[in-house]
């Protein structure tokens, strides 16, 4: 019996009038995905330096509707976000990703109960890092990895994502060579394979216009995006 | 889903009367067109962005067997399974016999085109599986029992009243004089009730706005967040897309990822664009233990070399129904099948028959707004065109449609005939029509006058007209102000 797949791809090649792509031809669309050439790319972000960038993206995630807090290093982080959950009248507990434990210095904030792991849906906030921030939209990129498990991207009302300065990248263009470059050397891409379960771009906190089109935050995932840039 | 698309006119008819629906479609004016408009403003490069993302989809149609084998490869190679289906039997079969396999009791769904194409929640519910629509919009309209009535505001013909209405009647735990006012109350009661449903979910089942060839992922782009909670927390994650959705490589959806929230909400970005890549992982602390993607191409290959193939470029952003004066006048519904507006007034003849959807290419007034707003440049009227010259010639138009059009073909080439019949008409309907200006009721022409008055003309027809005005320039009494 031909398999669907088999019909189906037959339906194609009968339809495009040829047989299955061979030799040069295919060569060189393989080609085409062994090295991936980059398309158009919008000129927002060219030529700006670290700190063109990094006020690039600030202005965007404001424009996204994050609250942005910008600090001199990893050390005050704790701290500011203590201050920031505070001000904003939310409890003085969080869950951590599994990759920020050795890196946040709790001792700073002593009232805080943290703790780390992935989400269960009780928890009110969460404190993850990115993997890249892209300038030209105010976009952060999220991987999943053991340590930082993608629950925490959505299921708390509160998500705080620190970013660091030499993590912000021009387009999404750059993050993607980022993570190419991350997973060679990691020994996981195999040809553009080995991306992880799951890569989220986000950009802002959730939200919805499905009641007569009126912007409503907080549908699904986090009320609120707090974006902590780490000048490292 | 069972076509109603025979009725367009009756379904038409009926819209246009319905006071509460004329209200609802009031907002889109306001909010898609206006927002469109803005962030396309602030992007020099929008419109060469529309060429590549054009050539792009061109490239990758021309060459579809090749990329949707390697993402197949990629796929398998991170641990998931392609599934082929052919028609929407198969995909339905599919997704039941990975349900059943997992004793699925509920699942959890994304918002999803292709499974209202293929009808999945009739078919789940019919097999004793509780489907959850956990889109806001989608679990409206699932509460109201009806389908989508656009591709990415599914519930855009309802207003807050009737939503309060179905809330109070389907959420009776709740207190019954609690306020239903503000899109807040609604958010957050939706939101409590849909939170445990993902636990419970036993599959969790998504769409796809892109697949890619160079890595094997699926995308989905979504605001709310309820794909991806669907994703992470259903014990399999199902990915049901038509296989025109793939594209090569990272950089290649990045581009198209530039057109598509622009074009869709007015947004540089959407909240959450999502790339999927097989199962949780070993070490992963959360995530699906089984990815499936359901490849279905009902019709679509066959759509390939052929005057409609360009229409597989569609990315499903919905601005041609936006800026729509028909979809606007008579809402996604009356157009009786999954697609609405101009893109479905093309797609749904090419899946489901000309035979069943023929009206539909005739709903519309060619004024091309469709075509100058698509980020993929397809060409929607043309296409429309195509259909209504398929529909004459398998003799599908209504007699008085046909005699009309040859009456109109007669005089359309005998030059001096038209003038001459033209010209009398012109004058005797000048005539008689002097004193009031407009003609109430008019004989054969009850379709026009039934709901609008036709102005009388002045008595002379526009050749005439535009000879004198001609002659008159030349002579040098400049007639037109240049």
């Amino acid at each position: 019996m031909s398999s669907a797949r088999d019909q189906i791809l037959g339906s194609i090649r009968k339809s495009l009038g040829r047989g299955a792509l061979e030799g040069e031809d295919a060569a060189r669309l393989h080609q085409r995905l062994a090295t991936p050439a980059r398309n158009l790319i919008p000129d927002r972000t060219a030529g700006l330096d670290r700190d063109g960038l990094a006020r690039q993206l600030v202005g965007k995630l404001g424009e996204a509707a994050c609250s942005v807090d910008e600090v001199a290093s990893l050390a005050e982080v704790p701290g500011r976000i203590a201050a920031w959950l505070q001000r904003e009248n939310l409890p003085a507990r969080l869950v951590q990703a599994p990759a920020l434990a050795g890196g946040l210095d709790w001792s700073q904030a002593p009232t805080m109960e943290v703790k780390t792991g992935t989400a269960d849906g009780s928890e009110d906030t969460s404190v993850t890092p990115v993997f890249a921030a892209v300038a030209e939209t105010g976009t952060l990129m999220l991987v999943s990895e053991a340590s930082t498990p993608t629950g925490l991207n959505f299921l708390p009302e509160n998500h705080i994502a620190v970013v660091r300065r030499s993590q912000v990248v021009g387009p999404l263009e750059d993050a993607w060579s980022k993570l190419r470059a991350a997973r060679t050397e990691a020994g996981t891409a195999a040809a553009g394979a080995g991306m992880p379960r799951t890569v989220n771009l986000i950009t802002g906190p959730s939200r919805t216009g499905d009641i007569e089109q009126r912007i409503q935050m907080g549908a699904h995932g986090p009320r609120r995006l707090h974006v902590i840039v780490v000048d490292d | 889903m069972q076509s109603t698309s025979r009725s367009f006119k009756q379904n038409a008819h009926h819209a246009l009367q319905d006071a509460t629906l004329q209200r609802a479609l009031g907002n889109i004016k306001t909010g898609f067109q206006e927002k469109r408009r803005q962030v396309i403003e602030a992007l020099p490069e929008f419109e060469a962005l529309r060429d590549t993302g054009r050539d792009i989809k061109n490239h990758t149609l021309a060459n579809l067997d090749f990329y949707l084998e390697r993402f197949e490869e990629r796929v398998t190679e991170a641990g998931g399974v392609v599934h082929w289906c052919r028609t929407p039997a198969e995909a339905r079969e599919t997704i039941l016999e990975i349900c059943k396999r997992r004793n699925a009791r509920t699942v959890t769904k994304g918002k999803s085109m292709i499974a209202e194409e293929i009808g999945l929640n009739e078919f789940l519910e019919a097999n004793a599986i509780e489907p959850v629509e956990t889109d806001l919009g989608e679990y409206i309209i699932q509460l109201r029992h009806e389908p989508p009535s656009h591709i990415i505001a599914p519930a855009i013909h309802v207003t807050r009243e009737q939503i309060a209405d179905d809330f109070r009647r389907h959420h009776s735990d709740l207190d019954p004089n609690r306020r239903l006012e503000e899109p807040r109350d609604f958010t957050d009661e939706a939101r409590a009730k849909l939170r445990d449903r993902y636990f419970q979910a036993d599959v969790g089942i998504t769409g796809a706005n892109f697949l890619i060839a160079e890595t094997g992922s699926t995308v989905i782009v979504t605001n709310e967040g309820n794909g991806d909670m669907t994703q992470l927390l259903g014990k399999a994650h199902v990915v049901v897309a038509s296989l025109e959705k793939v594209v090569p490589t990272l950089d290649d959806a990045a581009t198209i990822l530039r057109l598509l929230a622009r074009s869709a909400t007015g947004q540089e970005m959407s909240v959450y664009t999502t790339f999927s890549t097989g199962p949780r992982r070993a070490d992963d602390l959360d995530g699906p233990e089984e990815f499936h993607v359901v490849l279905l191409d009902n019709g679509r290959s066959a759509m390939l070399g052929t005057e409609f193939q360009e229409m597989l470029r569609c990315i499903r952003c919905a601005a041609c129904m936006n800026h729509c004066p028909v979809y606007a006048a008579v809402g996604g519904h009356a157009y009786g099948w999954v697609y609405p507006g101009p893109m479905g007034a093309v797609l749904t003849p090419s899946l489901i028959g000309v035979e069943e959807a023929g009206h539909l290419p005739n709903a519309s007034t060619f004024c091309g707004r469709c075509e100058s707003v698509c980020p993929m440049r397809i060409p929607l009227p043309k296409m429309m065109r195509h259909y209504r010259t398929r529909e004459y010639e398998r003799g599908l138009a209504p007699g008085t449609v046909r005699v009309g059009l040859s009456l109109w073909s007669f005089l359309a080439t005998r030059p001096s005939l038209y003038r001459f019949v033209t010209g009398m008409a012109a004058r005797t309907l000048g005539a008689f029509g002097r004193r009031a200006g407009r003609f109430r009721s008019l004989p054969m022409a009850g379709g026009w006058t039934g709901v609008r008055d036709l102005p009388a003309p002045e008595g002379k027809t526009f050749h005439a007209l535009w000879k004198e005005r001609q002659g008159a320039e030349r002579r040098g009494n400049g007639g037109t102000g240049r």
